[in-house]
């Protein structure tokens, strides 16, 4: 057998391991098996391509290891309550890959033919836009820029004009690639300008689709690189990525009862009236000694979870008085929301590193149902997807938003800092309702406190 | 490029977006982050193109562009298994959890 063609079968056992690794991400008891299979199917396909006539190693050897030094520590050290961060970078990461290995084959033949002409500019167009949008996606999440959304008078017809000058400068570039190497360069700044201008009008809030959404494209890229090299691995893989980040992104949009087009286009908040701060009412707060009096007489508990306990870094403590609620005879169970923090999934990962058991953790449309039979429901941090006006206030910019039913709860704690509103800028009028009880301080100061008074 | 490997190679494309769909659609929300990253991970597969760009035939541009994408690529894809499997290794059932200490 030629060598060729055992590269070739070793990507098909490559593209095997992928789907198997992804298969068992399907429940938390195989996935950490299943990330070890699918990094096994990459070892292999990277092993393959190794063995490729005529490579000369020196620069690749060295360029992997200036990789590694890079990368591994960095994923070792972070901390978990910033892995929306991370996962932004490593995002744009793969998508500058997939635009540099397009630019290199492209620098290197030039008379390209028109189908891989077209697939060039594709993987530099999505790899741009995947890197600098992973970048500004970074920076907000981190804080590091504006993380509110940036909106400006015109902003849909300059990136409007964008899109046409990009369809323009690609069909020229398409129709005779070997001539045209600045409208190239053009393709490549322009790709990187846009993933700026897509990403800014988000707002922090929306970062889950954001992310979900990046995700899609570094795969996409991945895929397009597939076609212009035309490389199996690559288009499968890199499909399986694709479809697996459009998935999570519709998850997110269908648990914030927004389109896509909603949620790219039109920072959310940014047209909120404000006549309607302020407060609507009396707020009943409490002090920590009576809010123990309750739970301690409660027989099932129900957390809620948002952004708020990882900026606190109180999912420690959280857990600690979950167990001693436990201890104490109580039914104790985590409710998460789809959109609960900065990415999909990101307060499972923080109760998860707490060792809450995942079991523990309860969706959304599970825990609903059940609601008016708990005693006691804890809100930390979150806001938004516990506001029932999302149910019944048509004006409400978060109205038809699936939320949390804290309100049908016997009883309502919430746990924040002051009474400012929330990402959305709408305020909550759960806090004035007659079954909640405000907590007002550093959440993790105020669960601390309460685990104090369990323990004395 | 040949029609007929276009043709092949969108057989291949079209396949796999759609077994994505069957594979991903099922994973419970507890998961979402893990499933984002690990997958993330898979995205670095550009790494075998960006071998191919460095080492192949090429100039020195071209290489140098290449050597870079192999930087990224490593990058994305130790980084995202590394994270991923932090992640996974914290998700514990009740029974295991209980015996065991905190981790910091």
């Amino acid at each position: 057998m030629n060598l060729d063609i055992m590269i070739n079968l070793a990507y098909i056992l490559a593209a095997v391991l992928f789907i198997f690794g992804l298969k068992m991400l399907n429940s938390p008891a195989t996935a950490r098996k299943g990330n070890l299979i699918s990094a096994l199917g990459m070892f292999i396909a990277i092993t393959a391509v190794m063995c490729s006539k005529g490579l000369s190693y020196k620069f690749i050897i060295l360029s992997l290891i200036i990789g590694m030094i890079l990368g591994i520590p960095a994923s070792k050290w972070i901390a978990m309550t910033t892995m929306p961060e991370m996962v932004a970078l490593l995002n744009g990461s793969g998508g500058l890959s997939s635009l540099l290995v397009g630019w290199a084959e492209y620098h290197h033949h030039q008379t390209l033919d028109m189908m891989t002409a077209i697939t060039t500019v594709l993987s530099v167009l999505i790899g741009g836009v995947t890197f600098t949008g992973s970048v500004i996606a970074w920076g907000k999440l981190s804080e590091k820029f504006y993380s509110k959304p940036i909106l400006y008078s015109g902003q849909q017809i300059v990136n409007s004009i964008i899109l046409v000058g990009v369809l323009i400068g690609s069909t020229l570039f398409c129709l005779d690639p070997a001539a045209n190497y600045p409208i190239f360069i053009a393709i490549v700044v322009i790709s990187l300008i846009l993933g700026v201008l897509v990403v800014i009008p988000i707002g922090g809030a929306d970062m889950p689709v954001v992310i979900s959404l990046l995700n899609s494209y570094s795969g996409l890229a991945a895929c397009a690189t597939g076609f212009v090299i035309q490389n199996n691995i690559l288009i499968v893989a890199g499909a399986l990525v694709g479809a697996s980040g459009i998935i999570l992104s519709g998850i997110m949009c269908k648990a914030m009862n927004r389109s896509l087009s909603n949620v790219l286009f039109s920072g959310f908040g940014s047209t909120v009236q404000k006549a309607k701060e302020g407060a609507q009412g009396e707020v009943n707060p409490i002090s920590g000694q009576d809010a123990y009096y309750i739970l301690e007489a409660a027989n099932s508990v129900v957390f809620v979870p948002g952004y708020g306990m990882a900026v606190a870094q109180a999912q420690h403590v959280v857990r600690e008085l979950g167990e001693l609620l436990e201890a104490n005879g109580a039914e104790v169970r985590y409710a998460i929301h789809p959109v609960a923090g900065r990415m999909p999934g990101h307060m499972n990962v923080l109760l998860a590193e707490a060792n809450v058991p995942y079991d523990q953790l309860v969706e959304m449309d599970d825990i609903n149902p059940v609601m008016n039979t708990i005693d006691v429901a804890v809100i930390i941090g979150a806001n938004d997807v516990v506001n029932p006006a999302a149910r019944h206030d048509e004006s409400s910019p978060i109205y038809g938003m699936p939320i949390i039913n804290v309100d049908q709860a016997k009883t309502v704690f919430v746990l924040k800092r002051s009474m400012n509103t929330g990402f959305s800028g709408v305020q909550n009028e759960l806090f004035f309702y007659e079954n909640t009880r405000m907590l007002f301080g550093d959440a993790k100061q105020s669960i601390q406190a309460l685990v104090a008074e369990f323990k004395g | 490029m040949d029609p007929q490997i276009i043709i092949f190679l969108l057989l291949v494309l079209t396949l796999s977006i759609f077994l994505g769909f069957e594979l991903i659609s099922k994973v419970p929300s507890t998961l979402h982050t893990p499933l984002m990253s690990g997958a993330n991970a898979i995205s670095g597969i550009t790494l075998v193109g960006a071998i191919i760009a460095t080492g192949g035939e090429g100039n020195h541009t071209s290489h140098w562009l290449g050597a870079l994408a192999v930087i990224f690529a490593t990058i994305n894809v130790v980084g995202g298994y590394l994270v991923t499997d932090r992640m996974l290794e914290m998700f514990k059932k009740k029974e295991t959890s209980s015996s065991q200490g905190e981790k910091k």
